[in-house]
């Protein structure tokens, strides 16, 4: 039976409206079409107040951006989508939570070094809890993946996604026990305090108890800090990635783990490295999400961990860049969907925009189609 | 072959020698009567459930100090309802169905109590609210009241009014309103305070419903800014104040912030609610006598200033109580009439039900000022 040969039948309705030609194409373009109409509308309609909602998504877009490289390079390099990277995140927060509420470990430098200036001391201090963390976090994920994935590495990959979901889990429910975190939440204790600024022909600083000037646009020192903290990272990976020898193991295990293998890389290692590497960024972003929000609590990765997750797959999973992208995208998609739809629907349309990229774009922005292994 | 001859020979003895054995049955006049305590003590409110646990513990000691009711003395059974329908709703008909339970103090969340009180109308077992202030938890669909559930506070119409009209009277005309509308107690009471509000002048500048896991704000806080209003209402639990306080101070929103009875928590993050008012049930600077006495005897026992949702807890049970001693009887039938014609002097105001079960009482405002919690006003019915 020839199949060739066979007259193209219509597929099923899900299907129809994807692989046929014009009634997925038309469907997507009348979706984006009342996306720009509503959004022209909005912005024309207040200039000032869409620049503020854009620069409201950067913040979230940047720490969505530290986890989501987590979630890709662990995805290019063993093929797993580590659910538990959510939690590793809200480990991060509540390790720089003790570090700064119970050991002032902020203030280290001087406690140490009695004549030095405040700023430059809480400045020292917190990058040093931030380097806690994320040694904390990255160790801790090479636990996880020593005890949890290594021994499925060469099962089928849906029990080592079962196992990723059980750790998610276990650290969650762990970290609600009494004597480990706390099961209810904690008002973060935030190691400078938060400095507003607005624009309004210059740049000026809004005093405390001072109203927001009409027509001008706050950014606080928070999101400043978040921008740079997120870039030098990411500078610093990109850095890591292309030009060290682990970096270049890191590449050639996630293209071909066999041939890497026979090249004489040690392939264990490198995965543990990814993973630690990954940690550590989501250690960060937990400490700087905790700074933004100033709230915690055992759950608090479980959503950010599944945006982080969506952008990665937006953005190609397994590819770097696109895991950046994706989370800026996504950062502004759920701000301007809470701005401009309701704050309910955030949720929902971050969610749809996964959906919409599985069934158009399945591989993503920058991501590399399936290759046919030989 | 031997071995699994002698097994079961070891245990028919022992089945014998139980069956043998005089069955120890307490005389009758001493079997405890138990009363469940539903609490919210983990999810999001747990310093909600803690309080009304303790609350609710004092009281029964104190009874229990004194010789129990109808002479039995009085058993308190302690359940997780974790402030949603689900795990309430599930601890509820263990209570009921497993521990055989009659009376019922709780839940504290509106969104957890109107689920167990459609359980504890059927069953007739007599469920009392300390806290639950959303008038469905007291009515029926159709209107009509329950006839076995009760609650010891106000009820959010009165609370929206108090609160619309203490914003009226302070000069504020513009009002934001921020709720969460998934919420039965937080969509509640901002719909009755938007109500009161336009009715007594003022005008709602805006209306953002967000969602009870939401911890970003800003887009939000940034219409609240455009709109630039004297008042955002916040009528949420405190767990979302400190949330959304924070970073409105943070865009430079300045409008002072309003809620409810949510906010009543020693994990209030104060710094971030500063200059906000809330209207409450009850201040521990009030000068009476049974209030201050009741102060004393909370620090005494837990080594902490009672709250709100104590004081409420405490009252609640105490009415149950007093109400089973009324009856003579712990026939839940004849306990709920005599519930529903009791006067009582609580500590949160004497308290009589109306024919919603709902008791006519004061509410009071206080104000979240530089890290205190101060005594504004009271507001009565």
């Amino acid at each position: 039976m020839n199949t060739a040969s066979m007259p193209a039948r219509r597929p099923l309705t899900g299907q129809w409206l994807v692989r046929g030609r014009w009634p997925g194409r038309l469907f997507l373009g009348l979706v984006l079409a009342v996306i720009v109409w509503k959004l022209t509308v909005s912005v024309l309609a207040g200039p000032t107040i869409f620049v503020q909602q854009l620069i409201n998504g950067l913040q979230l877009g940047f720490v969505y951006a530290l986890i989501a490289l987590g979630y890709t390079m662990v995805y290019g390099i063993v093929r797993l989508i580590n659910f538990a990277h959510g939690d590793v995140f809200m480990v991060g927060a509540f390790i720089s939570y003790y570090a700064i509420a119970q050991f002032r470990l902020h203030e280290w430098p001087g406690r140490l070094f009695t004549g030095m200036a405040p700023a430059a001391s809480i400045a020292i201090g917190t990058v040093t809890v931030m380097v806690l963390s994320m040694v904390v976090c990255a160790v801790m994920a090479v636990v996880i993946e020593r005890t949890a994935y290594k021994p499925l590495r060469d099962a089928p990959r849906i029990s080592a996604l079962i196992t990723a979901i059980g750790v998610s889990f276990f650290l969650e429910y762990f970290g609600a026990l009494d004597f480990v975190f706390s099961p209810s939440f904690i008002t973060y204790v935030r190691p400078f305090p938060v400095r507003t600024w607005y624009i309004l022909d210059g740049i000026h600083l809004l005093e405390a108890g001072q109203t927001r000037p009409d027509g001008s646009i706050t950014f606080s020192n928070i999101l400043v800090i978040i921008i740079v903290v997120s870039l030098l990272l990411l500078l610093l990976l990109t850095v890591f990635v292309r030009r060290t020898k682990t970096g270049k193991a890191m590449r050639a295990v996630a293209f071909d783990k066999p041939t890497a293998r026979l090249m004489g890389i040690d392939v264990s290692r490198t995965i543990s490295v990814t993973f630690a590497v990954g940690a550590a960024l989501a250690g960060a972003g937990g400490m700087l999400y905790a700074i933004a929000f100033s709230s915690i609590v055992f759950w608090m990765g479980i959503i950010p961990g599944l945006k982080a997750f969506i952008a990665a797959v937006l953005g190609g999973i397994g590819s770097l860049p696109g895991a950046f992208l994706g989370a800026l995208i996504m950062g502004q998609a759920e701000t301007l969907a809470g701005a401009y739809v309701s704050s309910p629907m955030r949720d929902a349309i971050a969610f749809t925009l996964l959906i919409l990229v599985l069934l158009y774009r399945p591989r993503g922005l920058f991501g590399e189609p399936e290759r046919e292994k030989a | 072959m031997k071995a699994r001859y002698l097994f079961s020979l070891v245990v028919g003895v022992a089945l014998l020698l139980a069956a043998c054995a005089p069955a120890a049955t307490p005389a009758p006049e001493a079997v405890p009567l138990k009363i469940a305590i539903l609490s919210p003590l983990s999810g999001a409110v747990p310093t909600f459930g803690v309080s009304n646990r303790d609350g609710a513990l004092l009281a029964i000691k104190e009874w229990n100090a004194k010789g129990g009711v109808l002479g039995r003395p009085i058993e308190a059974i302690v359940e997780d309802s974790q402030c949603s329908a689900d795990p309430a709703v599930n601890a509820a008909n263990k209570v009921i169905g497993q521990d055989g339970v009659k009376f019922i103090v709780g839940e504290v969340c509106s969104s957890a109590s109107i689920p167990v009180s459609e359980i504890t109308e059927a069953k007739h077992v007599v469920q009392i609210s300390g806290t639950s202030t959303n008038a469905q938890v007291t009515l029926n669909l159709d209107g009509t009241t329950k006839q076995y559930v009760f609650r010891a506070c106000f009820i959010d119409p009165f609370q929206g009014k108090v609160g619309a009209a203490f914003a009226l009277k302070q000069g504020f005309k513009t009002a934001f309103v921020m709720y969460d509308q998934g919420n039965d107690y937080v969509a509640g009471l901002a719909e009755n305070f938007e109500k009161s509000f336009t009715a007594g002048g003022g005008t709602i500048v805006g209306k953002e419903s967000y969602t009870g896991t939401d911890t970003d704000f800003s887009a939000t806080l940034t219409k609240v800014a455009e709109a630039a209003p004297d008042v955002l209402y916040v009528p949420d639990y405190y767990n979302i104040i400190n949330l959304v306080g924070a970073q409105a101070k943070e865009k430079g929103v300045t409008a002072v912030m309003m809620g409810g009875d949510g906010w009543d928590s020693a994990d209030l993050d104060r710094a971030a609610a500063d200059g906000g008012y809330y209207t409450n049930h009850y201040s521990d600077q009030d000068t009476r006598k049974i209030v201050q006495d009741w102060v004393a005897n909370y620090k005494a026992e837990y080594g902490s200033v009672p709250d709100a949702l104590a004081t409420l807890a405490y009252d609640a049970t105490n009415l149950l109580i007093a109400a089973i001693d009324k009856a003579g009887t712990d026939d839940t039938a004849a306990v709920k009439d005599a519930l529903a014609g009791i006067s009582w002097e609580g500590v949160s105001g004497t308290i009589t039900f109306d024919a919603q079960h709902n008791p006519i009482k004061a509410a009071v405002v206080l104000q979240v000022k530089d890290g205190k919690i101060n005594y504004v006003d009271t507001v009565a019915p």
